[in-house]
């Protein structure tokens, strides 16, 4: 054995196999390659990417990159609120989101977490200006110079540069913007200001790599933000101007000795809103700052990340675990009645003469060529208080007039309109397996002894299992993830998880939380899939 | 057989008809009658009604007209469970999902019998197929000839007094299908059961039967022992669906008891033995089987007619050889000659004489 067989030109066997059959391959993989292709980008791709943003998270990172930094040593368990850099961290970080128009997605987003947080940060937004406009106006008063965009550049332009500041500020601009920062800025951060001066060199740059790629405007003539006297007013009460020479020296060191005000940002922050001086904001921040979470699965099963773990709602606001429960439970009933309804039909369909049987099958397939919505708003039609139903047993005196049944907008209504939607997934697989029973068997099981019970419940039945479940992993996978009737008609009471994906999809925007409830659902699907396989087999699954 | 009165007829039909359609009768007033214990086949072309017939046994399908006897009473209206028949199928109708085993203790199941006393029989039937070991399989593990063994202990199982076997070796191939011929012949009559088989392969019916029943076009033709059916056939029908027969037409010249002269279409005359020709001047089909065609002049009777014959091809096929003549016009007569030590082999295009033994030579309905 230890001998390994070899070709007639004494390559190994295998080898030469292998190389015989990869034109084959080759020719296969070509002729589904089309179809691949199309199915990966249209279909594979976006819901990739759709459920990776059930835990992506760069959010909070991506807009307020040094305030997670600077909170990153902030216990929340001491009940105090954050020192007074982390309030300087917020303010720049804020600045430039505003300026970019993203600290309201930011709010909505942490929002989902604490209530309360998407207008406090829609709000400061819009206050973020006073403070810039306290010491921006005595600066300004000081010296006429600093109103000119120029000196700015002058004093921050030059070489040799601080590549590596640009590099983090083009790459954190890029990553709030979501916008490519590449492309020449026309500015680069002097060094020996950087070292001078951080945190104005910072937020200066930062300000230039958004106005030359963003906004598309020379940094070199364009006046800078408010925020940057408020820098230049933090970086000028610690540095050290004495060996500076270089641009605006002379403008620095009057700034620096004149008595500019103090920029208090806790304070700042305070005014600009109350719930700043609470620590929940802060803890909402801290807790959700990490670049990929699982809260949006936790919300997806009522349940929430706090700093002190994980919480569950209370059981008043507990709605989408008892969705799914109801998702689930409403596909078992339509599977259910799906069989009771479709076995029948489908024996009759396997053992009716040719002619009869195709005529059937024509029947069964008449509601395929019938619009979905046209079928479902039928229901609504038959189903309602006014609708045919309810017409007939009022007319036949079953049903007083006053007391006409409610069967639709209610779970009664999705479970007979999708049953009957349905109905052909379970029928087809069930017939095409209940025609290869051949009807010697029925006859073999009487021969013997059997009653026809027996003889059906012991022979013929089994034999026809794997088509009960080819019919209902279909019905079911398609049930549970159903959308257009269970919107229709299952009102409040009857509708699916899936409505509720839609609504968080296209009204609340909560993409994160949306993507969650689908991976839940493709998670159910697969468990239930992989269930059937342990128990009946997937190969016993015939669907022709 | 014996006319005792414990030997009367175990399986009877009396007059029985039976249309699928309401214009066609599907077998027309069939009549039979079954001892206990033998072993009747029921050999016919496709559509002759056979396995209709068998179905009406079985309960599968109802006579349109007539009695269906099982041990003296009539089984009209008793449903095919009842009936106590064992069956075996054509495609074996073993169930997919069972074993063996469960396949064996079905029968026994439905009958409520006790676990042990289950085990028991089935253990015993499937020694009876030689079949103990495959207990536990499927019947998709199992080849052809098993599945047919398991079959057959299935439809033994529960003792019955008559089991029926619908082609049941149809879809074997041949080795296996005369080991399978032999041991279902020997099962049969070692456990002393009634059996009904129905098959269109003739050779099956004569080596395995007491009685033969052909069927066509919904009537029993003949109903005879196997060696009568070959050697006395009572119809062309017969003469021509049983083994390889030579036919040769004409007109009845003269008659006298139980030999006749027949005037061949080329005008030549041979004697043959009158079957259902009754009038002289009647059209009549004479058949002759191949290997009772003699070539040797000396040892026939000096006054019996001869043909003159051409050979046309000759056949080596090992233990006989066989000869392809024209005779009379026909050029598909065939002789068979043994392929003994001293044997002549003849080559194409020699003119010989044949003959043979007017008992052989059966003039028959044209």
């Amino acid at each position: 054995m230890a001998e390994t067989m070899l070709a007639a030109d004494g390559t190994p066997l295998k080898r030469s196999l292998a190389r015989a059959l990869r034109r084959q391959k080759l020719r296969a993989l070509m002729l589904i390659a089309p179809l691949l292709i199309f199915v990966l980008i249209t279909f594979i791709v976006p819901i990739a990417s759709m459920l990776f943003r059930s835990i992506e998270n760069e959010i909070v990172q991506n807009t307020l990159p040094y305030t997670v930094q600077e909170l990153a040593s902030w216990d929340a368990a001491t009940g105090e609120v954050p020192d007074e850099p982390v309030f300087e961290a917020m303010y720049f970080d804020m600045f430039i989101a505003a300026e970019a128009k993203r600290h309201t997605r930011l709010g909505t987003r942490l929002n989902y977490e604490q209530t309360g947080l998407s207008s406090l940060f829609r709000q400061s937004g819009r206050k973020l200006d006073d403070l810039g406009k306290d010491i921006q106006k005595p600066l300004e008063k000081l010296n006429g110079d600093w109103k000119d965009g120029e000196t700015w550049y002058a004093i921050f332009n030059g070489t040799p540069a601080d590549t590596a500041l640009l590099a983090t500020q083009r790459a954190r601009v890029a990553a709030l913007t979501d916008n490519p920062t590449e492309g020449d800025v026309n500015f680069a951060p002097r060094a020996d200001i950087v070292q001078l001066l951080p945190k104005t060199a910072r937020a200066y740059t930062a300000w230039a790599v958004f106005e030359a790629t963003q906004k598309d405007r020379d940094p070199a003539t364009r006046d800078p933000w408010e925020a940057l006297p408020v820098a230049l007013a933090t970086d000028l009460q610690t540095a050290d101007l004495s060996t500076y020479s270089g641009p605006g020296a002379d403008l620095l060191r009057a700034a620096q000795s004149a008595d500019l005000p103090t920029p208090d940002f806790t304070t700042a922050f305070v005014d600009m809103d109350e719930d700043w001086a609470t620590i929940i904001p802060w803890q909402t921040i801290q807790t959700h700052s990490s670049t990929y979470t699982g809260g949006y699965f936790l919300n997806a099963v009522d349940a929430q990340k706090t700093p002190e773990g994980i919480a569950w709602q209370p059981d008043d606001k507990q709605i989408l675990l008892k969705l799914f429960g109801r998702t689930i439970w409403m596909s078992l009933l339509i599977t259910f009645s799906c069989i009771a309804l479709g076995y029948p039909v489908a024996w009759l369909l396997a053992n009716l003469p040719m002619r009869k049987a195709n005529m059937l099958l024509i029947l069964v397939l008449l509601p395929f060529w019938t619009s979905l919505l046209v079928r479902t708003s039928a229901w609504k039609v038959m189903l309602q208080q006014q609708g045919v139903i309810n017409d007939v047993l009022v007319w036949i005196g079953l049903v007083d007039d006053a007391n006409r049944l409610i069967m639709i907008n209610n779970q009664f209504g999705t479970i007979v309109a999708m049953t009957h939607i349905l109905l052909p997934f379970m029928i087809l697989p069930m017939y095409s397996v209940m025609q290869t029973i051949q009807p010697s068997y029925l006859r073999a099981a009487k021969s013997l002894g059997a009653t026809n019970w027996t003889a059906f419940w012991r022979v013929y039945f089994p034999q026809s299992v794997p088509g009960i479940g080819a019919g209902s992993i279909l019905v079911f996978i398609l049930a549970i993830g159903y959308y257009i009737t269970p919107e229709i008609v299952g009102g409040t009471k009857g509708v699916f998880i899936s409505n509720r994906i839609a609504y968080h999809i296209s009204s609340s925007l909560n993409w994160g939380l949306a993507a969650a409830l689908g991976s839940i659902l493709l998670a159910a699907v697969l468990v239930l899939y992989w269930a059937y396989d342990k128990i009946v087999g997937i190969d016993n699954v015939k669907l022709g | 057989m014996a006319d005792t009165a414990t030997d009367q007829a175990f399986v009877e039909f009396e007059r029985v008809q039976k249309s699928y359609d309401g214009e066609i009768l599907v077998v027309k007033d069939l009549n039979l009658s079954m001892p206990k214990g033998e072993f009747l086949t029921m050999l016919g072309p496709s559509g002759s009604g056979k396995t209709t017939c068998l179905m009406m046994l079985a309960g599968f399908e109802t006579a349109t007209h007539g009695d269906i006897r099982l041990g003296g009473t009539s089984i009209n209206n008793i449903p095919p469970h009842k009936r106590g028949i064992g069956m075996v199928f054509q495609n074996y109708a073993l169930f997919p999902h069972m074993t063996v085993a469960e396949n064996l203790s079905f029968p026994l199941e439905v009958r409520k019998i006790g676990k042990s006393e289950r085990e028991e029989k089935i253990m015993r039937a499937l020694g009876m197929v030689q079949m103990q070991d495959f207990a536990g399989r499927r019947p998709a593990q199992l080849s052809g000839g098993q599945q047919q063994r398991i079959a057959l202990a299935r439809a033994l199982v529960f003792e019955p007094e008559l089991v029926l076997m619908d082609e049941p070796l149809g879809a074997l191939d041949k080795q296996l299908r005369e080991t399978l011929q032999f041991e279902i012949t020997r099962l049969a009559h070692d456990l002393g059961i009634t059996t009904v088989y129905v098959t269109h392969d003739q050779t099956e019916a004569l080596t395995m039967s007491d009685r033969v029943a052909v069927f066509d076009d919904g009537r029993i033709q003949q109903l005879a022992p196997p060696d009568q059916l070959y050697e006395e056939p009572q119809n062309s029908f017969v003469a021509q669906f049983i083994g390889e027969n030579n036919t040769l037409l004409g007109v009845i010249e003269k008659i006298k008891g139980d030999t006749c002269e027949v005037r061949l279409d080329d005008g030549s005359i041979i004697d043959a033995k009158p079957i259902n020709v009754t009038e002289v001047g009647q059209r009549t089909r004479v058949s002759i089987r191949p290997e009772r065609v003699e070539m040797d002049k000396t040892r026939l009777n000096p006054d019996a007619h001869t043909l003159k014959a051409e050979v046309l091809e000759f056949i080596y096929m090992g233990d006989i050889f066989r000869t392809r003549l024209r005779v009379a016009g026909n050029d598909d007569f065939v002789i068979k000659t043994r392929n003994a030590p001293d044997q002549i082999r003849l080559t194409p295009g020699t003119q010989i004489d044949i003959g043979w033994m007017p008992n052989d030579c059966r003039a028959l309905d044209a």
